[in-house]
């Protein structure tokens, strides 16, 4: 077991180093680096910034000298000021995670709420029209771009129905669970938890047909067990574990997933930020948003190895 | 002639049956029969070819007359007044285009961009995982530490950050994808090669003084090639997901394209009052994707049964 953790470990030491490197040499690939972060007689800009830049950048160096440099003031958290308004990346950062996590855990929260109970029915009720309905569901989230779903459900329940808000995250303020608070999060975490569902679903409804299939519960039949409780105590428990495993892989999705998603739903989050980053050109965003993004989604996956080689002992030895 | 009683009319179950069997009725004819994917399939090739000659107006070309105009079938009279001459199948968008002819020119764009990266893809992603399974050892263990690390990266934040670097371009957009697709085949590949080569023809080939580059190139090569096809058809789905999504967040192909994906975020900001500029195109998404889904689950199930999830 240790020594699958101090394996695993490395690989995600070595991913993290990895972005960081594609990242450095993106911004290094495109010319003068210079002009990422300022146009030299460009309108307000003093030649002493420039200079400072400059030296701040160590465009003299060699590149690995100006990799090294550049990965120390990452660590040091220094990841400079944005183009625009000239505030600390950092906190402008650290302003917008919390919304993208709290969207982020409510999506999750659903995803596994809806998925994995509709995978048991699937499963057990199979080749009913209930199995083919939910399989259709998806497949359907499986097929459709996250963006066009959030689109429609606003036009279809915010501006036909009038039901719930276009977007945004409204103020929060009060108790945290009123509907108040809630009717904002509703739209976009199912736009957001609809491809994640499917892919619990699937994953559920395999595990329990596996399991389903397997002698003790051929054993706990012919004993005369019930089929509720064979199916929810007896093979619930054991197909659990893959959808467990996946579980934090599929929260690393929605990190992605909430780029697109936040610029739907105007969610005053991180994905939001990094749009707007790409439509300002401003690089030092960018670039912090995107190492923020590589750090969560390699250590969930991180998390995934270890879980599944707690779960499972087969996994430590492969 | 038998008479029924009231509870035996109100039993909804013909109209229930129906309605249930449905989604049942539509896997039936989508996998166990593949044609309607094809038919789909068949006319995005149709349209991509000849989007020429197929879409009734420059899909560019704007007309101010027609901004946000609806559908012909939906609205005659807006037509009659504004321009009898020109009529918009499906709608004109925000700048007057007319939304059937730039969705056919999106089929065009698609085709060339998912059979590009793909191409690129199957090559890059074949060769390597046919030279780390063939060889193994030290080659094999940093092919697919490779692999494992990029595939713990997220694309779509890596692709924004280089567009901002070179800026948004048709090309980039291709090297993007490419760069997404490659990675699916190296597992699938090298898996399929471990066990080929403990064939006892590619043993006899080995003693015979064979090279190994005609060992792979003629031995092993057609050997994967049910995989490829396989996984290569599951990935074009997603590959063409991917390039809406990039042209959602302003990092795929730039504006006047009509690309799916840049047709939905342009129009975002008109969806109250010109639904069908959306609509459509997102429609177009999920008929072609869905069709490639069914058509890959097909052709796993016929040719490499061995990918299959239990099902």
């Amino acid at each position: 077991m240790r020594t699958f953790i101090i394996r695993r470990l490395f690989a995600t030491i070595l991913s993290v180093i990895a972005a960081t490197m594609i990242v450095f040499g993106i911004s290094r690939a495109a010319g003068d680096p210079l002009l990422l972060y300022a146009k030299p007689g460009g309108y307000g800009v003093s030649p002493e910034q420039i200079e400072a830049l400059e030296k701040k950048l160590g465009l003299d160096m060699p590149l690995a000298f100006q990799y090294v440099r550049w990965l120390g003031q990452l660590l040091r958290g220094d990841l400079g000021r944005t183009l625009l308004t000239e505030t600390p990346v950092t906190k402008v950062i650290s302003e917008k995670l919390g919304a993208t996590f709290q969207l982020g855990f409510a999506a999750w929260l659903l995803a596994s709420i809806v998925g994995i109970p509709l995978g048991v029915l699937s499963a057990t009720k199979r080749g009913s029209a209930f199995d083919y309905a939910g399989r259709g569901l998806a497949l359907m989230g499986q097929a459709l771009p996250s963006f066009w779903v959030g689109i429609m459900f606003i036009l279809l329940f915010s501006v036909q129905l009038g039901l719930l808000p276009v977007g945004t995250r409204g103020d929060l303020t009060g108790f945290p669970l009123a509907w108040k608070n809630v009717k904002y999060f509703i739209l976009p975490s199912v736009t957001l938890a609809w491809g994640a569902a499917a892919g619990y679903m699937r994953i559920t409804r395999s595990a329990m047909l596996e399991v389903l299939d397997s002698e003790f519960i051929k054993l706990a039949r012919a004993k005369g067990v019930a089929t509720r409780p064979i199916v929810w105590k007896h093979a619930f428990k054991n197909a659990l574990i893959p959808p467990l495993t996946v579980s934090s892989l599929l929260m690393a999705g929605f990190i992605t997933g909430s780029v697109v998603t936040e610029q739907v739903f105007a969610w005053p989050g991180l994905g939001r930020l990094a749009v707007r980053a790409v439509e300002d050109n401003d690089f030092p965003i960018m670039t912090a948003a995107a190492l923020i993004f590589v750090l969560v989604f390699v250590t969930l996956n991180f998390i995934t190895d270890l879980l599944y080689a707690v779960i499972d002992p087969r996994i430590r030895y492969s | 002639m038998a008479t029924r009683t009231r509870a035996q009319f109100r039993r909804p179950t013909v109209s229930a049956a129906l309605i249930f069997s449905l989604p049942k009725l539509g896997f039936y004819f989508f996998r166990r029969w593949p044609i309607i994917s094809l038919i789909i399939l068949g006319a995005l090739l149709f349209f991509g070819i000849f989007a020429g000659a197929v879409s009734p107006y420059d899909p560019i070309k704007q007309d101010l007359r027609l901004r946000n105009a609806p559908p012909r079938f939906q609205d005659q009279a807006f037509y009659d007044e504004k321009s009898p001459d020109k009529r918009y199948l499906l709608g004109g968008d925000h700048v007057g285009r007319d939304v059937f002819s730039r969705i056919v020119h999106g089929a065009r764009i698609s085709l060339v961009l998912t059979s590009v990266a793909l191409a690129t893809g199957i090559v890059v992603g074949v060769a390597l995982g046919l030279v780390s399974g063939y060889f193994g050892g030290l080659v094999d263990e940093i092919i697919m530490r490779l692999v494992d690390v990029w595939f713990a990266l997220p694309f779509l934040l890596l692709a924004m950050v280089s567009v901002i670097v070179f800026g948004a371009s048709f090309n980039l957009v291709l090297g993007l994808l490419a760069l997404l697709a490659w990675s699916g085949f190296v597992r699938n590949v090298r898996a399929e090669v471990l066990s080929l080569k403990e064939r006892d023809y590619v043993a006899i080939a080995k003693v015979a003084g064979a090279p190994y580059s005609r060992i792979i190139m003629r031995h092993l090569l057609p050997g994967v090639f049910n995989t490829v096809l396989v996984i290569a058809s599951l990935r074009v789905g997603n590959l063409i997901l991917a390039e809406a999504s990039l042209s959602f967040v302003g990092a795929g192909i730039p504006s006047p394209t009509p690309a799916w994906g840049v047709m939905i975020s342009e129009a975002r900001e008109y969806v109250q009052t010109a639904w069908w500029t959306i609509v459509y195109p997102g429609i177009a998404i999920l008929l072609v994707v869905m069709s490639l889904n069914f058509l890959g689950d097909w052709m796993r199930d016929r040719f490499d049964p061995r990918l299959r999830q239990i099902d």
